[in-house]
């Protein structure tokens, strides 16, 4: 974290060099990942992973089936269910009326893209993104699903996506963590979300998402008593890297050298994350783009904004999750307000990464962990239905570095129960972010417990046809 | 690296350029192998997996990866290690290949590497690993310097330097010395007296007496137990979505007794995995048997119960893996064992020992509750026996009484209802097999579940319901509640002709009755709905009274409340339809509070339903137990069945009523306890099939207990159980388990493990560094009775440990993950050790042993959305205990706590045996601006102006002692007598705010020591914070 110009500048000891040079080259290492990376010329320098956790519904949202209407109501066809296994809270359910979506689909962009009306932002950026009808899952409750997401297993203990590519890449800047987490809350209700989705699995544990929030503190503890900043703070640490120094020279372990850094990366951080965090010099103009909600801060708007100021300061891994997509019950009124707080900021991240020039070489992605049910959980009545998880087929779209615009990608069978074309599983999807980031997925390894284990395991191929 | 190896490549090519033009395998290329290679990649070894004698296995390569590249010698692993190309070791093994060597062997590989067939060894069976091998006691080597030598881990170590040309390091200073092995032994610091009076102490064991007290401290459990902790993924809640607080601590507690007490090893195994199965198991031993149900539970409103439970086996077969056994066994969960000889059909034998038990909760207590709860059953024993002897007719009166109450009773048929999953509220009603329903996974907090069921019994007079006790209930039921009650709100039943069935009329009772009916009782806060309306349980009226507000409760107080119970509903008129009736029962379930993600049902648990035909038909008032007892004949009963007939027909002798309401208030007196979730073996054994690529859904063939064939044999007689798996483990014979618990002891003093793969000493584990100290190590332990705290004391008393921990350049270049050990460890603590260290300087530190977990203070957000699921309790402890020792702070596994997070605690999602220990910013931030580790900088301040002597020299060095246990050196003084004038003169100014650092609250400043300003307690304050903040404080030097 420390540059080795500043130490060198910083430190009079008479370590030996041999010793220094090796401590600077370990750290150096942190901040830059795996000499070996990437494996090719990188499309996309970093990543905005929109997680809409809970998982939204493909039908209500992109994957456009006009035939169902017909059958409003109609038992689902057993030669479509196939027995397949159902979540206990429909598993008994007598009836499995089919519940065609109450709202209507139009085309958008040059590639006429069929978009929800209920997406009027997103259908905006129809010829930036890619929506793929045709992904999959195995996990069918949330806990394991976004595990399966974050991790590529459905058991907790992997390593997550984003201490992956930290671990393999670094980080572009040098005053913030290479992966940031941020979580907001949606109109929806809740499902859990444990610290452990970003966590580093058996990686060091360096290479955790950092958790932002809104407020005076987006990193825990970061700000020192009331009234002693400043100078105060940097004469209190002036004092401690000195008696830090002191016992260097005794001892010569570069430990105390990379915590004398480290407290020095503290003290950038007291500047640098409160200066992301403080949108109050953002022209009104991206307020505007962002929607009303983007002034509040916590909402997944701000966060978005928030998002692009952490990709501007070299920030490689940027995850957000919104949460409150579990639409069991009264989905068409809980899916309105869940879209009237994601589609305009989510539009509006690609608009204003578009106008500066940063769409090139970040990679955004937007979806949840599985799918839902074509058939209402609950009774189905003219205006009110509810889904149950579906992880056969759902949808997500990707924009930016590396993705070609303007595709629909995959499709499903005519209930939107089961991929029928290009089928996508998540390990495909994680091969393609690593494919943009430069890095071939079966190369980004670490050996634990006698074996080199990969985010894809021993799966994964890159869905070429979605690439520029 | 590319680059640089092509350079070395093509100067080793010019300057070895004239060789033979074809080298050959057998002529010119074996005999090297054979010579230099064989030893430790033949039939004898296999280090690093690789094998050179067998053409198959060289090809197939070791551990990294395949060693020859046809046709590209630069680009192969063989060609590369033995010229001493890249930064892995050069081979052989000290030693080198001559030039021409090296050439020969890069020539035939790039010729194509030809290996006739006829060139290699058949082997039938592959030469077993070295860890599979049961560990022989290694002669200890002749060394340079035999004095150095404490005990034989000395001499292998020195051997091992010797050969390195390295010479050990100076012992460190005493203080260096004992601060080193009191955050080892202990995880504590020494307090300053410690030091002085070890610096005092010129005997000759001065050291050995310090290492026996530590040993025998009661904080050594608390540092030792905390691995094991790791090991045993032990967390407070249960993981998944909601999270939800679980009572395990007393299973905490029992690690730190044990390792306090030194239970041998295989004691504390075989107590882990199968306490249950011992003759007579005691409390302790019962909750041993927590480790294997630390695993997390998922109640998320979808799950299916067996999916989540299929997912704890397995968990549980890794956390035995890689605590206990060190090999890495989960991969054959899905298919067989790649690189260690494992199957997957001898991972799901393993599987078999282990599946047969129920997910069991049990009350425990505490010792002093052990206490109450003898004296108070003595005393109603006592009681009792003075009724009896001042009745001494009381036998005749006793059968008299029987002889009465054994007839009449009304004959009931159990009926089996199909429950409609639509009402169950997400909760799985999971049919037994006597015909009741247990109630598991998602527990919602109201419900109305409708259950169906068509009976051909005419003349239908009344409706039994029975609650039952079942081991998967909280305390062994019979409801859900987290005291093991439930509470029925509403009892409705309807009744449709078979041939009619929309023709329902709803049942009207003409009364109800049960076999416990207590006062009205306002409903525990614990169950809190977010309405105002009183809320309460009473007598069996209270469930067909028509009011939401009211039910029938069954909670009897400690001690009674978990007992089955049963109520009887009379129809207003007998129900007869001549093609057979429908019944449609409700069971309303709505006294449990508002949060269904917490621990706030009151359901009820296990039921079952019963029709009779029989006139005036009331639920029987004896309880279960007792009416099964009257059917054994009274000769045959034993004197406790005697007693607990007995005891019950005592409180029916209206003479006896004084002595009666006695004993009914004794049982007032008795202790809550609290529960611990436990193993219990199954009357009827689950079968145990393979499942194809792990999935639960897809049972394969069935399979049978067993043990792996590359371990040690199972003894030949022994019953196929849990009890008989757990002795396995630690049978003298069992290659890995001493050296896995070696190693890891070894890992935790020295930062690195011998095998630094501490978690697998399978075949792709690392090499060990010193494999003999491994195996000595193991072997002493194993026969010095499985002590651990033996091996302890062999390694702190070794020369090896007593090192200095400085380095030199030299030194740091040569071996810098200090793995030769020409020093002593020298490591930041781990998180725990952190927090504590700073307790312990400021003098806030509460050292109480054991206990429920405690809540310091924490970020508020964390526990509530969207930070945590649903809103967490945390509520912050006041006083002593916000101080207690960081390992008992309470640990939900969705959000783990900070600071603790911050500094490397895994948060027992899965079994950790070895912790990252990482060096970042964030850890800067918690040490500063923490609010316990500002507290703890506040304390320190105001201490030291206290008791910290008379002047600020004298001070700083007292400070500096509280933190460092040394003294400050001169330019150390100089520095903080720097910073404090500074730092004073800065809080002098006027518009200063003192008391924003030096207080927690500058509104409530604390009171200053006599003669002191403000600004000097915020100086020292900071200087505190910088004491606090050093790298010396946090590590182990």
């Amino acid at each position: 974290m420390l540059t080795r110009r500043t130490f060198f500048k910083s430190s009079s000891l008479g370590i030996g060099s041999a010793a220094l040079a090796s401590l600077l080259a370990g750290d150096a290492q942190a901040s830059t990942g795996l000499p070996s990376l990437p494996n090719f010329p990188a499309k996309a320098k970093r990543v905005i992973y929109l997680f809409q956790h809970g998982a939204p519904s493909q039908l209500d949202l992109f994957d456009y089936k006009p035939d169902l209407q017909k059958l409003r109501g109609a038992e689902l066809p057993d030669s479509v269910r196939k027995g397949q296994r159902l979540t206990g809270m429909t598993a008994y359910q007598a009836k499995f009326p089919t519940a065609p979506s109450l709202f209507q689909f139009a085309q958008h962009g040059k590639s006429g893209m069929w978009l929800s009306e209920l997406l009027p932002h997103t259908a905006k950026m129809a010829d930036d993104i890619c929506v793929i009808r045709s992904m999959q899952t195995e996990a069918i409750n949330h806990d394991p699903a976004v595990t399966f997401f974050q991790t590529g297993f459905q058991i907790a203990g992997r390593p997550s996506i984003g201490a992956w590519i930290s671990y393999g890449l670094g980080s572009i800047g040098q005053d913030l963590p290479a992966f940031v987490v941020m979580v907001s809350q949606g109109s929806g209700g809740t499902q859990a979300l444990a610290e452990r989705q970003w966590g580093s699995g058996f990686l060091p544990t360096k290479f955790q998402g950092v958790k932002f929030r809104s407020g005076a503190d987006p990193v825990l503890f970061l700000s020192d008593p009331e009234g002693y900043s400043g100078t105060a703070r940097r004469r209190f640490l002036d004092d401690l890297a000195k008696m830090n120094e002191l016992k260097l020279q005794d001892y010569q372990d570069p430990e105390i050298a990379t915590r004398i850094s480290q407290y020095e990366m503290a003290y950038k951080m007291q500047s640098s994350v409160p200066e992301l965090a403080d949108l109050s010099k953002e022209p009104e103009s991206t307020f505007a783009m962002y929607g009303p909600d983007s002034r509040k801060p916590g909402s997944y708007a701000a966060n978005c904004i928030l998002a692009r100021r952490l990709a501007e300061r070299g920030v490689r891994f940027i995850q957000l999750f919104h949460r409150g997509w579990d639409q069991h019950n009264n989905l068409p009124k809980e899916i309105r307000g869940q879209c009237r707080e994601t589609d305009q900021p989510s539009a509006a991240l690609l608009q204003d990464l578009k106008q500066r020039g940063m769409l090139d070489d970040t990679l955004v992605v937007w979806g949840g962990e599985f799918g839902r049910t074509v058939y209402s959980q609950g009774v189905l009545t003219d205006d009110n239905y509810g889904r149950d998880h579906h992880p056969r087929c759902f949808s997500l779209w990707m924009a930016g570095g590396g993705i070609k615009g303007g595709v629909t990608h995959g499709e499903t069978d005519d209930f939107s129960y089961n991929v029928v074309r290009d089928q996508v599983e998540v390990f495909d999807l994680h091969a393609t972010i690593l494919h943009c980031l430069g890095v071939d997925h079966t190369k980004l390894t670490f050996k634990f417990q006698g074996r080199h284990f990969r985010l894809t395991d021993v799966h994964g191929s890159v869905i070429k046809d979605i690439l520029v | 690296m590319f680059k640089t190896f092509f350079k070395t490549g093509a100067l080793g090519l010019a300057l070895f350029g004239s060789l033979p033009a074809q080298t050959d395998f057998v002529r010119d290329v074996q005999p090297i192998f054979a010579k230099s290679c064989y030893g430790c990649h033949g039939p004898k070894r296999e280090m690093g997996g690789l094998r050179l004698d067998v053409k198959k296995a060289a090809l197939a390569g070791g551990l990294s990866g395949n060693p020859i590249q046809p046709k590209n010698a630069a680009e192969s692993i063989l060609y590369q290690r033995v010229a001493g190309i890249g930064d892995q070791a050069r081979m052989p093994m000290g030693g080198k290949l001559d030039p021409e060597q090296i050439a020969t062997i890069r020539n035939w590989i790039d010729q194509g590497a030809v290996w006739p067939d006829a060139a290699t060894v058949e082997v039938t069976s592959i030469k077993r690993h070295w860890a599979f091998i049961p560990p022989q006691r290694p002669v200890a080597p002749a060394v340079s310097n035999s004095r150095w030598v404490v005990n034989p881990i000395d001499a292998f170590i020195l051997a091992r330097l010797d050969k390195e040309g390295l010479k050990p390091s100076p012992e460190a200073d005493r203080v260096t010395l004992l601060r080193r092995v009191s955050l080892d032994l202990i995880g504590l610091p020494p307090t300053i007296a410690e030091v002085d009076a070890f610096l005092k102490d010129k005997s000759k064991n001065a050291y050995e007496k310090q290492v026996d007290r530590l040993l025998q401290s009661p904080h050594y459990g608390e540092r030792w137990g905390r691995h094991w902790l790791d090991a045993a993924r032990y967390a407070d809640s249960d993981g998944y979505e909601k999270d939800k607080i679980r009572q395990v601590w007393a299973y905490r507690d029992w690690v730190i007794k044990s390792f306090n007490r030194d239970l041998p090893y295989s004691q504390f195994v075989i107590e882990q995995l199968a306490g249950d199965l011992l003759p007579n198991p005691t409390q302790d031993q019962l909750v041993a048997t927590g480790f294997l149900r630390n695993s997390m539970i998922n109640e998320e409103g979808g799950v299916d119960p067996e999916q989540f439970r299929m997912e704890a086996m397995f968990d549980r077969i890794d956390a035995i893996g890689k605590s206990v056994l060190g090999v890495t066994i989960q991969c054959a969960q899905c298919h067989n064992h790649k690189f260690d000889p494992l199957t997957q059909e001898e991972y799901y034998k393993i599987f078999a020992f282990l599946n047969n038990s129920h997910e069991a909760n049990i009350p425990v207590y505490t010792p002093d509750e052990q206490r109450m709860r003898s004296d108070l059953f003595r005393r109603m024993n006592e009681m009792e026996a003075d009724i009896q002897h001042r009745s001494p007719d009381w036998q005749t009166r006793m059968a008299a009484w029987e002889t009465q109450v054994k007839t009449g009773q009304p004959e009931w048929t159990v009926v089996k209802p199909e429950v409609d999953d639509i009402s169950n509220g997400g909760q799985k009603y999971i049919p037994m097999k006597d015909g009741s329903l247990l109630a598991q996974g998602y527990a919602p907090t109201k419900h109305k579940v409708k259950m169906t069921v068509k009976t051909d019994v005419q003349n239908i007079t009344a409706f039994r319901l029975e609650l039952l006790n079942d081991p998967n209930l909280p305390l062994g039921g019979p409801g859900r509640s987290l005291k093991g009650t439930g509470a029925l709100t509403e009892f409705e039943v309807e009744a449709a002709p078979a041939d009619a069935p929309d023709k329902i009329t709803k049942v009207k009772f003409s009364r109800a009755t049960a076999d416990i009916n207590l006062p009205e009782t306002v409903l525990d806060p614990m169950f809190f709905d977010k309405t105002d309306k009183r809320r309460i349980t009473g007598p069996i009226e209270f469930a067909i009274d028509g009011k939401d507000e009211t039910a029938w409760g069954i909670d009897a107080g400690p001690g009674l409340r978990n007992q089955p119970r049963k109520a009887v509903f009379t129809a207003a008129s007998p129900i007869s339809n001549p093609k057979g009736t429908v019944l449609i029962f409700y069971l309303k379930q709505n006294h449990g509070g508002w949060n269904s993600d917490d621990n706030q049902n009151h359901n009820l648990g296990r039921m079952r339903l019963s029709i009779t035909t029989a006139a005036n038909a009331e639920a029987d008032p004896l309880p279960k137990n007792v009416r099964e007892i009257l059917l054994i004949p009274a000769e045959l009963r034993k004197p406790a069945q005697t007693q607990t007939v007995f005891g019950y027909w005592r409180t029916t002798v209206p003479e006896w009523k004084d002595a009666n309401a006695t004993i009914a208030g004794l049982w007032k007196q008795h202790p809550e306890g609290s529960a611990q979730l436990v193993m219990q073996t199954r009357e009827d054994p689950r079968e145990t099939h393979i499942l194809t690529r792990g999935d639960f859904l897809k049972p394969a063939k069935q399979v049978s207990p067993g043990v792996p064939s590359f371990l040690n044999p199972l003894p030949a007689d022994a019953p196929a159980n849990r009890l008989t798996f757990a002795r396995w483990l630690v049978d003298r014979q069992a290659p890995t388990t001493a050296r896995a618990l070696v190693n890891r002891t070894w890992q935790n003093y020295f930062g690195i493990g011998l095998v630094s793969t501490s978690e697998d000493l399978g075949k792709q584990s690392e090499a060990p560094s010193h494999p003999e100290v491994l195996d000595w190590l193991a072997v002493e332990f194993m026969e010095r009775g499985w002590s651990m705290k033996a091996v302890h004391r062999l390694i702190v008393t070794s020369a090896t440990y007593k090192q200095s921990s400085k380095v030199t350049p030299d030194l740091y270049t040569k071996d810098p993950y200090n793995r030769l050990l020409a020093r002593g460890p020298r490591f930041r603590v781990e998180g725990e050790i952190v927090r504590d260290i700073a307790l312990s300087a400021s003098g806030l530190l509460n050292p109480k042993v054991g206990g429920p977990s405690v809540n310091p203070p924490a970020p508020e957000f964390l526990f509530l959305p969207p930070a945590s699921y649903g809103p967490k309790v945390w509520i912050e402890a006041k006083g002593d205990e916000r101080y207690r020792r960081a390992l008992y702070t309470f640990r939900y596994r969705s959000i783990p706590y900070p600071m603790l997070q911050v500094f490397d605690a895994p948060n027992g999602d899965i079994s950790c045996v070895r912790r990252s220990r990482s060096n970042t910013p964030l850890q800067a931030l918690t040490t500063l601006n923490e609010p316990m580790f500002l507290e703890s900088a506040r304390a320190l301040a105001l201490r030291t102006l206290q008791e910290g002597g008379k002047n600020d020299e004298q001070r700083i060095a007292y400070a500096v002692r509280r933190c460092l246990s040394r003294k400050p050196t001169a330019s150390e003084t100089a520095e903080l007598t720097n910073l404090l004038t500074k730092e004073t003169k800065h809080f002098e100014s006027s518009d200063a705010k003192p008391w924003n650092l030096a207080a927690a609250d500058p509104t409530k400043p604390p009171a200053l020591p006599k003669g002191t300003t403000p600004a000097q307690l915020a100086g020292w304050t900071a200087v505190s914070r910088v004491l606090l903040n050093l790298d010396e404080t946090i590590t182990k030097e």
